[in-house]
């Protein structure tokens, strides 16, 4: 005889009276699983969303308005394009991409259409000074989820998250030489582009590297080439007109324009305030309503173990003075109803684990509209929380039971 | 063996105050069979679990081979009751989902004994009480006089010098009853100190010497 064994034969000998709390526990945990896997899966799907909603953070020309930015009509509006590098050395936290650009009205077959110069991401790589800029690629923590190194490979066509792309993203490519250009899809429709095309553009002739998704954005209507050939070709030095910034949401309440402002005194910084909004407002109400969630379901769970362990207590009082009457110690009857309480938290974890994964991947497509996969680093989560849940909620039945006077029980005959 | 000087017991009741024991006082020595008896509710049971070690009396001391019990810690209280003393109990007190044999090595799983050992020494007692054919059945699957003889069982597992029996016959048939004090005797001829506490002055007369407890009183026979 152990005190594990002695454990399990009660357990097995009174399983009907335990199958209540062992459901409420593990329905919890189930719940709660189901939950958080969805939830996860879903979070990435809305992040990847927002992200599609393309830069929040805007870096203009002072006195260019956002309107400019909108309609690609910058008149004489330029800055430096070593604005790039002051962000990128900086140290401020939560830029998460950062994208110049420069564009001109350009005439092709007699129609007014956009050319904008981008910056490759190979270009970042190149400079010393930027040898850091993989770390703008980086997310931060808890911002998005496109995995960094995968950012730019809209090219060929194998963007994240579909044809619906970023304009932001699409921009940040990996490569593109000084003789190639991106097409909009509006504008790859209305000339007949396809890859290979060839395009002249002031005099010059330029290939089509690729025919971007549409993005129902301006960026529909664009040419896209080599930022430092659009600035060759219109002559106007080393200028950009707008810098689309990712902020991570969280940061931008926490002093990232505040610190852009600083750092660029002569540009204007702009917050696209309603992505930024919806950004910070979406995770802050997921965050919230897991909690609420998750401390309602392993209430429940609490008490209906509680309720049970105070039962039992009740029901084994005569073994409990039996016990003390042969010399069992306090801490032995403890032990006996904390590992008792232990196993039922095991297996209501390992089951509502289980049962959650399942429930969750059944559930996910329809409730949250993604696909949904089980999470393994929530199993040993699920059991710790339903263990910690089932033994908090016996430390009151446990030590009544220690406390039991054996005269009073073993004088009731 | 075991002395208790001026033992008083009061219980606090919603009706008032109950005076279990009044200034009781008694010896017991090594070696010898002494039975208490009394009417229902004459204190007898409070007086033998006060003895056990289990009822802090109000007033009063036991004293234990020369030690005050209820001057010692919990851990050495219950070690005294685990290794010194043996209850009998009229209600068997088996543990309902546990074996014959496992309910035999309760007291030597208290003990930290190894299980191996338990069963071994659990068979041994279990076969001395002429049960070593029921080794695996339940409580429930037992006769009355099989229930109290693997309770005598797991009370004689830790070899006690000292056994308190609480109206040992009282569940019985005459015959088992007979067989049950029969039990009781052989100890006490091993060299076992036994003080049983019954109502049946039949039974009673078969220890070596008799008290009379009365209200809560001793009363000498």
């Amino acid at each position: 005889m152990t005190t594990f064994r002695l454990v399990l034969k009660e357990l097995r000998e009174r399983k009907s009276q335990l199958i209540t709390s062992f459901l409420a526990i593990a329905l919890g945990i189930t719940v709660i699983v189901a939950v958080r896997t969805m939830s996860h899966f879903s979070e990435k799907a809305v992040a990847q969303e927002l992200d599609n909603l393309g830069a929040n953070v805007l870096i203009l020309p002072k006195g260019a308005t956002v309107s400019n930015y909108y309609t690609a009509d910058f008149g004489e509006y330029v800055m430096p394009e070593s604005y790039v590098d002051d962000v990128t050395t900086s140290r401020l936290k939560g830029v998460d991409n950062l994208s110049p650009k420069l564009t001109e009205a350009i005439s092709l077959s007699g129609q007014r259409i956009y050319l904008t110069g981008i910056l490759p991401k190979n270009e970042f790589k190149s400079k010393p000074a930027w040898q850091t800029a993989d770390g703008i690629f980086a997310r931060p923590e808890g911002c998005g989820t496109v995995v960094p190194g995968s950012l730019a490979k809209v090219l060929g066509g194998s963007a994240q998250g579909g044809s619906s792309t970023s304009a932001t993203r699409q921009t940040v490519v990996q490569e593109l030489g000084g003789a190639e250009v991106l097409a909009g899809s509006d504008i790859a429709g209305r000339f007949g582009l396809k890859v290979g095309s060839t395009l002249p553009i002031k005099g010059e002739t330029f290939t089509v590297k690729s025919v971007l998704p549409s993005t129902g954005t301006v960026d529909d209507t664009r040419v896209f080439a080599h930022l430092h050939t659009v600035q060759r070709l219109f002559r106007r030095g080393r200028v950009v007109n707008a810098i689309e910034m990712i902020g991570c949401c969280k940061e931008i309440s926490k002093g990232l324009i505040d610190g852009l402002n600083r750092l660029l005194p002569e540009a204007k910084v702009v917050t696209i305030k309603q992505i930024a909004q919806t950004q910070l407002a979406t995770n802050t109400m997921m965050e919230r309503f897991s909690v609420i969630f998750l401390v309602i379901i392993l209430l429940v769970g609490a008490v209906s173990i509680a309720n049970y362990m105070f039962a039992n207590v009740y029901e084994r009082r005569r073994e409990i003075g039996t016990l003390l009457a042969l010399g069992a110690t306090r801490r032995t009857i403890s032990g006996i109803f904390l590992i008792k309480s232990m196993l039922l938290g095991v297996a209501g974890g390992v089951a509502g684990y289980a049962l959650g994964s399942v429930l969750a991947v059944a559930l996910g497509p329809r409730i949250a509209g993604v696909p949904v996969l089980p999470l393994p680093s929530l199993a040993g989560w699920a059991v710790l929380l339903a263990v910690v849940v089932a033994v908090l909620a016996s430390a009151l039945p446990v030590s009544k039971a220690a406390r039991l006077d054996p005269a009073e029980i073993l004088r009731e005959g | 063996m075991i002395r208790a000087e001026n033992l008083t017991k009061r219980y606090r009741r919603r009706e008032g105050e109950v005076l279990a024991l009044d200034d009781v006082s008694l010896e017991v020595v090594k070696g010898e069979f002494v039975s208490v008896v009394g009417p229902s509710g004459c204190g007898k049971s409070t007086l033998l679990l006060t003895l056990g070690c289990l009822i802090r009396p109000s007033e009063g001391a036991v004293w234990l081979d020369e030690r005050s019990v209820y001057d010692l810690a919990h851990e050495e209280a219950a070690a005294l009751r685990l290794k010194t003393i043996g209850f009998v109990f009229q209600t068997f007190n088996l543990v309902p989902y546990l074996t014959a044999l496992e309910n035999v090595q309760l007291p030597l799983y208290l003990s930290g004994v190894s299980p191996t050992e338990q069963r071994e020494r659990a068979n041994q007692v279990l076969d001395k009480v002429g049960l070593g054919d029921r080794l695996h059945h339940k409580p429930a699957e037992l006769s009355v006089g099989q229930q109290q003889r693997v309770a005598l069982a797991r009370t004689l597992a830790n070899n006690p010098r000292l056994i308190l029996a609480d109206e040992p016959t009282g569940n019985l048939d005459p015959a088992l009853a007979d067989e049950m004090v029969g039990e009781l005797e052989e100890l006490n001829r091993q060299g076992v100190t036994v003080v049983m506490v019954t109502h049946d002055p039949r039974i009673a007369a078969r220890a070596q010497r008799q008290l009379r407890l009365s209200e809560g009183r001793m009363v000498q026979t």
